[in-house]
């Protein structure tokens, strides 16, 4: 049997797991709900941040802030490039040609990065402690990106409640047509709401690459059970990803002690199966 | 008629390059060709669910479970690939089964559907790779050599064999693409795609024609998988199931063109040629490069040719011919 003090870290180890995940998902989310395009590159462009990160700070020896600033502009940009030169031509065509261009990007991403800084890993190590709740050890490296995340979360959140142009990307996501009737253009929508998701990715790479090395083929760690995590929230729905994201890394993060890494994955994504079937509009859907 | 002349010569021109002289290249283009008639195989099988609506991004998951389920029980048991495979074509069936048959009852379409078989994809990759006692884990697994050529563990060392194999696959598959598309089914599935609820109120059995197309899909699926296991002599689970592997079937179908018969051929061939021009002419140099090049082409290809290559060439060509004039 396995002693309670592993499973409880493991606990812990999920809720700062699904702090990262919910900061990915809400980006593509925002996108998916608004766009209604499933970004598959998503998590590279994360990675490309990782990537600028990395160099900034460990290369050329920027301060953290202005490293995640310059991240978070870049990936902003990012995102409104791959609107304005990939989705914006294929809006009109069919949805699967509108995954394939996004999985062309994938392919493309992950070998121009090949093709740059080769496969080796690499990772900004910061030397902050760690502290100790009830016997469990939470280094600052993770505690901290899990608090910054929380409050990018928050500051969505109120940015799509409680603002001007929040407002209109959230009266697009509902009907798109009836926007255009009001006068909206909606893709001056899509441009913002691009820029935003790719701000996200930008923030992620920052928070990410204290964690975790970055290398090539990082999307592919992250990138399914970022699709995942949206649809069990369902599409557009914020909250819904943000219990989605906890559930997820749970079930990894637990079923990863339990038994191995792999098996924690193959679990989370039968659930996500499974939930598709029982809840179709997400978990937090009200019944149809 | 001319469309069937031109096709029956390539099938005769297709046959004599074993023969052909071709100076020492012999071996690489048999080994190209082979790959070519595999893939374009797998790729028609997708085609016969997606150009109904039914976009799988999860077709890794039956050509790795057929590959695999093939080789392990050869070398584990011993059991001839000939027997191995049916096995192996059954599992996948069911596999299949059991994805389609929910998917169908709950309406899962579009995005959704594309999810789902993504998810089961990935979830038969890490099962590989979390089996490493049995499957080799990510490292992969070789066929136990029989030693020498063998009719029964389905090995050649002449590469002639494979690619008499491959073309006899390939006519196959053609067949089959041919037989649905004049099908009842093909009218019952093109209305399902158009509109589920309509389609259902006029009769169709919507459930049935789902499953039913999507297991001759996997089915299809697998045998192409282990038909590629056999030839290679060597599964890996990132290049047989999982993401990867699934979009790649889905890229070369589409840009051939997924509603013809010839789409699915012409993608795969072109992907295949692409990747391999590319692979010599960067070499060991730049490493990378040749992917960076594949995939801004399969962007740009997917932005400006929508209808797949061989599907907009074929609507070029309508263009231009004079429409009959009705009297």
């Amino acid at each position: 049997m396995i002693d309670p003090i592993f499973l409880a870290e493991a606990a812990v180890n999920g809720i700062l797991l699904g702090g990262i995940l919910a900061l990915l998902a809400l980006g593509l989310n925002l996108i998916f709900g608004v766009i209604d395009i499933v970004w598959i590159a998503y998590v590279d462009l994360v990675m490309l941040c990782m990537y600028l990160v990395y160099f900034l700070v460990q290369v050329y020896g920027w301060p953290v802030w202005a490293g995640g600033l310059a991240s978070l502009a870049f990936g902003a940009l990012l995102g409104v490039a791959v609107h304005l030169l990939i989705i914006s031509p294929i809006l009109g065509s069919a949805p699967v040609n509108q995954l394939l261009a996004t999985g062309g990007l994938l392919f493309f991403l992950q070998s121009f990065a090949t093709f740059l800084w080769t496969t080796d890993h690499r990772s900004v190590r910061l030397s902050l402690p760690s502290f100790e709740v009830a016997g469990i050890f939470l280094p600052l490296t993770r505690v901290i990106p899990f608090a910054i995340s929380i409050l990018a979360l928050i500051a969505l959140y109120v940015f799509l409640t409680r603002t001007f142009v929040g407002t209109a990307i959230r009266a697009v996501s509902q009907d798109r047509e009836a926007m255009s009737l009001m006068g909206a253009n909606p893709q001056w929508i899509y441009v913002v709401t691009s820029a935003v998701g790719g701000l996200m990715a930008g923030l992620a790479g920052t928070l990410l690459i204290f964690q975790y090395s970055v290398h090539p083929f990082f999307g592919g760690q992250f990138g399914p059970l970022t699709f995942m995590i949206c649809v069990l929230g369902g599409l557009g729905n914020m909250v819904g990803a943000f219990v989605a994201s906890f559930i997820m890394s749970e079930i990894i993060s637990i079923a990863g002690v339990v038994w191995s890494t792999e098996m924690g994955y193959v679990i989370a994504f039968v659930v996500f199966i499974v939930m598709i079937f029982a809840r179709p509009g997400g978990i937090l859907a009200r019944r149809g | 008629m001319v469309g069937r002349a031109l096709g029956g010569a390539l099938v005769v021109l297709l046959a004599v390059v074993p023969a052909l002289p071709m100076a020492g290249m012999k071996q690489y283009v048999l080994h190209v060709m082979i790959q070519i008639l595999i893939w374009a195989f797998i790729g028609g099988a997708w085609s016969l669910m997606g150009r109904f609506g039914l976009v799988s991004l999860g077709h890794g998951a039956f050509l790795g479970l057929g590959a695999y389920a093939t080789v392990l029980l050869w070398n584990f048991y011993g059991l001839s690939p000939w027997l191995g495979g049916v096995v192996a074509v059954l599992l996948t069936a069911g596999l299949a089964a059991v994805v389609a048959y929910p998917c169908s009852r709950f309406q899962v379409v579009g995005h959704y559907f594309g999810l789902v078989t993504l998810a089961v994809g990935e979830v038969i990759r890490l099962l590989i790779v979390a089996e490493r006692n049995w499957t080799g884990g990510s490292l992969g697994v070789s066929l136990k050599p029989a030693g020498g050529d063998s009719v029964v563990a389905v090995q050649f060392a002449d590469k002639r064999v494979f690619y008499y194999a491959a073309l006899a696959l390939w006519l196959a598959g053609l067949w089959v693409w041919v037989r649905v598309d004049r099908s009842m089914a093909r009218s019952a599935m093109e209305a399902i795609g158009e509109d589920e609820t309509a389609a259902a109120s006029i009769g169709i059995h919507v459930t049935r024609f789902k499953i039913g197309i999507t297991v001759l899909s996997a089915a299809l699926t697998a045998v192409g998988g282990v038909a590629y296991a056999q030839y290679i002599a060597y599964v890996n689970p990132d290049t047989l199931a999982g993401i990867g592997v699934s979009l790649r079937i889905v890229f070369a179908v589409v840009l051939g063109g997924m509603y013809a018969m010839a789409g699915p051929t012409v993608g795969t061939a072109l992907t295949i040629a692409l990747s391999e021009y590319l692979r010599i002419a960067f070499g060991l140099r730049l490493i990378g490069m040749a992917e960076t090049i594949y995939g801004f082409l399969l962007i740009v290809f997917i932005i400006f040719l929508p209808a797949g290559i061989y599907g907009s060439l074929r609507e070029l060509i309508r263009r231009r011919r004079p429409t009959p004039v009705v009297a």
